[in-house]
C-alpha cells in the first residue's frame, strides 16, 4: 500500500495555546506559494486565511464539564470529496504520499470544492482569489536543507505538549499508527465515507488507584500506626552510641 | 449556504433558455407530425436569438462567480468526474446547436436539417439540465440537494419558465399555436409544482446525519462551542451562512410558491384568453422573479455540515 501522510492530534494533551495556528500561518505565508491573506489584523473586524484553527468546546453540564480544545485543519481524506468535483484538476491527491493539494496556478476560485468538503477545511484567499488549505507543509517535510528532525509540518514542530504527531498512517508500525491503535484514534464525521487520514485521540481520564495497604502498613497488628510513642528527647540516639 | 447571486442568475436564465428551446422544437415537431400548422421561420429563428440571449446572459452571470475568471477555460478539463466541468462543456455546445438550428430555419426553413439539428439541441438542453442539477445533487452531505428531485426540479422549473416565454412568443409570432402553448405551459407548471412541493416535503422531514458529536468525535449529548478559533469572520462564516431568520426563510418559501405557480398561471389564463402578449410577458417576468427567489431559497435552505464547527464566536 502506498504512503499516506497524516497528523494525529491528541485531544487529551492539547491545551489550546494556538501555537500550531501561528506557526502554520508564519510558515505558510512566507513560502513560494505566496502570502496568506491577513486583513485588518489589529482592526475591528480582522479576517484572513488560515490552514489551521483551534476551536474550543465545553462537554457536559456544570460542574461536570470538560474543556476540549480541538485543532482543525484539512484531514487529507483517503477518499477526498473535494477532488473529483474540481472542474480544472487544480485540486488533487498525490499518489506518492496521499497529501491533498491545490494547484494555485490552475484554481479558478469557483468554490465548488469548499461546498464539497463537509469539514470546512478549505478557505478562499480573498486577495489571490484561489482556494487554499493545509499542505501538510509539503515544502518543508521533504526539504533536505533542513535537519532530518525538522522535516515535519510547522504545527507539529510548534506544539509545546506534543499533541500533534506526524507520520504515515499506512505503515502499521509508525508512531502515528501505533497511537491510533493503542489510544483509540478516530476519524471525524465517519458517516460520509471520506476516510480522513488525520485522526484524533480521545480525551482520557487520568486516575491513580490507591489501595488501602499502600497508605497503611498491612502488618500492623494493633492498628495504631502513627500513634507509637516518640522516643524521649533525652533518650540516647544513634549518634550518641555510634562512632562513625 | 449563502446564496450566490451569480449562480442564481446563471441557473434561472439558462433554465429559461433551455425551456424555450424545448418549446420551440416541440412546436416544430408537432407540426411535423401534423398536429398543427408549421409556424413561420421567424418564430424559430428569432426565437433562437431569444434563447441565445438568455443563455449568453446566464453565461455572463456565471463569470462573476469565479475568483479568477481569466482562467475559466481550464474548467473544461475534468469532464470525466466533475459535473461542473461537464456543464461548462455542454453549455457552449448547446449554444452552438441553438445557433445552427436558428440559422437553418432562417436560411432554409423547416425541414429534415432543422429537425435533426433541433433534436440534437433538445438532447443537449436536457443534458445541460442534468449537468446543472447534478452539480448540486451529487454532494451527499448537502442532504437537501442530494436527491433526484434536484435534477427533476431544475428541469421542470426551467421548462415551465421557457414554455411560459414561448407562449408569449407564440402570441407575437404564431397566434395559431397560442392555445396549445398555453395548455402545455400550464401542464408543465403544474407538474413542476407537484415536484417542487415533493422536494419541500422531503426537506421538512430531513434529519441531519452529522451532529456536533460526530463533528468532533465526542459522544457526550451536551456539547457547547466556546470558541471557533477567531473572533472576526472567515471564509467559513461568510460563505456558508445566509444570516436570515427562520421566519424570513418561511416567508421566502411561500413567496416563491405564490410567484412561480398560481400568479403566473392566472396571468397565463388571462393572457391566453385575451391573446395579449404583454400580459403573457408579464406572467413570464413575474414567474422569473419567483424563480430567482426559489433559487435563493434552494441555496439558503441547504445546511452545510461545516456549519457545526462555527456555532459560537466565544
Amino acid at each position: 500500500m502506498s504512503k499516506q501522510l497524516a497528523l494525529v492530534i491528541d485531544l487529551n494533551v492539547c491545551v489550546g495555546c494556538h501555537a500550531c495556528v501561528t506557526s502554520c500561518k508564519e510558515w505558510n505565508t512566507s513560502g513560494a506559494a505566496g502570502f496568506l491573506s491577513d486583513d485588518r489584523p489589529y482592526g475591528r473586524d480582522p479576517t484572513g486565511t488560515f490552514f489551521n484553527r483551534v476551536q474550543t468546546f465545553e462537554v457536559g453540564e456544570f460542574p461536570h464539564t470538560q474543556t476540549v480544545h480541538f485543532p482543525k485543519s484539512c484531514l487529507h481524506c483517503e477518499d477526498p470529496p473535494c477532488v473529483p468535483v474540481c472542474p480544472t484538476g487544480a485540486s488533487y491527491k498525490r499518489a506518492e504520499d496521499g497529501i491533498v493539494l491545490v494547484d494555485y496556478d490552475k484554481c479558478i476560485g469557483c468554490k465548488y470544492c469548499s461546498w464539497a468538503c463537509p469539514y470546512g477545511a478549505r478557505e478562499l484567499d480573498e486577495h489571490q482569489k484561489v482556494m487554499k488549505k493545509c499542505t501538510l507543509c509539503v515544502d518543508r517535510i521533504y526539504d533536505e536543507h533542513l535537519p532530518a528532525a525538522e522535516r515535519k509540518p510547522a504545527c507539529v514542530m510548534a506544539c509545546p505538549t506534543s499533541a500533534r504527531l506526524f507520520g504515515d498512517v499506512h505503515d502499521a508500525e509508525s508512531a502515528v499508527s501505533r497511537a491510533i491503535r493503542d489510544a483509540g484514534g478516530y476519524a471525524l464525521m465517519p458517516e460520509w465515507g471520506t476516510h480522513p487520514a488525520n485522526h484524533y485521540l480521545p480525551r482520557r481520564k487520568t486516575e491513580i488507584t490507591l489501595h488501602r495497604d499502600e497508605l497503611e502498613r498491612v502488618d500492623n497488628p494493633l492498628k495504631i500506626d502513627g500513634k507509637l510513642p516518640k522516643p524521649d528527647v533525652k533518650a540516647p540516639s544513634l549518634d550518641d552510641s555510634t562512632t562513625w | 449556504m449563502r446564496p450566490a447571486f451569480s449562480v442564481i442568475f446563471l441557473t434561472t436564465l439558462i433554465g429559461a433558455g433551455q425551456g424555450l428551446f424545448v418549446a420551440l422544437y416541440s412546436a416544430e415537431f408537432g407540426a411535423w407530425l401534423s398536429f398543427w400548422a408549421m409556424p413561420s421561420a421567424q418564430y424559430f429563428s428569432l426565437g433562437c436569438v431569444l434563447v441565445l440571449a438568455l443563455l449568453g446572459a446566464g453565461l455572463f452571470a456565471s463569470f462573476f462567480h469565479l475568483g479568477r475568471p481569466e482562467r475559466a477555460w481550464r474548467s473544461a478539463a475534468m469532464w470525466r468526474n466533475s459535473w461542473l466541468s461537464r456543464e461548462v462543456i455542454v453549455l457552449p455546445l448547446f449554444m452552438a446547436a441553438v445557433a445552427a438550428y436558428g440559422l437553418a430555419h432562417h436560411l432554409r426553413g423547416a425541414g429534415d436539417l432543422t429537425l435533426t439539428l433541433g433534436g440534437a439541441g433538445v438532447a443537449l438542453a436536457l443534458l445541460l439540465f442534468v449537468c446543472t442539477g447534478m452539480i448540486y445533487a451529487c454532494l451527499p452531505f448537502l442532504q437537501e440537494w442530494h436527491t433526484p428531485l434536484t435534477v427533476i426540479n431544475y428541469l421542470l422549473l426551467g421548462c415551465a419558465s421557457g414554455f411560459l416565454l414561448s407562449t408569449a412568443w407564440a402570441a407575437v409570432q404564431a397566434p395559431a399555436l397560442l392555445v396549445t402553448a398555453a395548455a402545455w405551459t400550464a401542464g408543465v407548471t403544474l407538474v413542476a409544482l407537484v415536484m417542487r412541493g415533493a422536494a419541500l416535503v422531503r426537506d421538512a422531514s430531513l434529519r441531519p446525519k452529522s451532529t456536533l458529536q460526530t463533528a468532533i468525535g465526542v459522544k457526550h449529548p451536551r456539547i457547547a462551542q466556546k470558541a471557533q478559533g477567531f473572533m472576526g469572520g472567515s471564509f467559513n462564516t461568510r460563505d456558508f451562512f445566509h444570516g436570515k431568520s427562520f421566519a424570513w426563510l418561511r416567508l421566502v418559501k411561500w413567496g416563491f410558491l405564490l410567484l412561480v405557480f398560481p400568479l403566473p398561471l392566472a396571468l397565463l389564463a388571462g393572457g391566453a384568453a385575451l391573446a395579449s402578449w404583454p400580459v403573457l410577458a408579464a406572467a413570464f417576468l413575474l414567474q422569473y422573479l419567483g424563480l430567482l427567489i426559489e433559487r435563493w431559497f434552494f441555496f439558503a435552505q441547504a445546511r452545510h455540515p461545516q456549519n457545526l464547527y462555527y456555532q459560537a464566536i466565544s
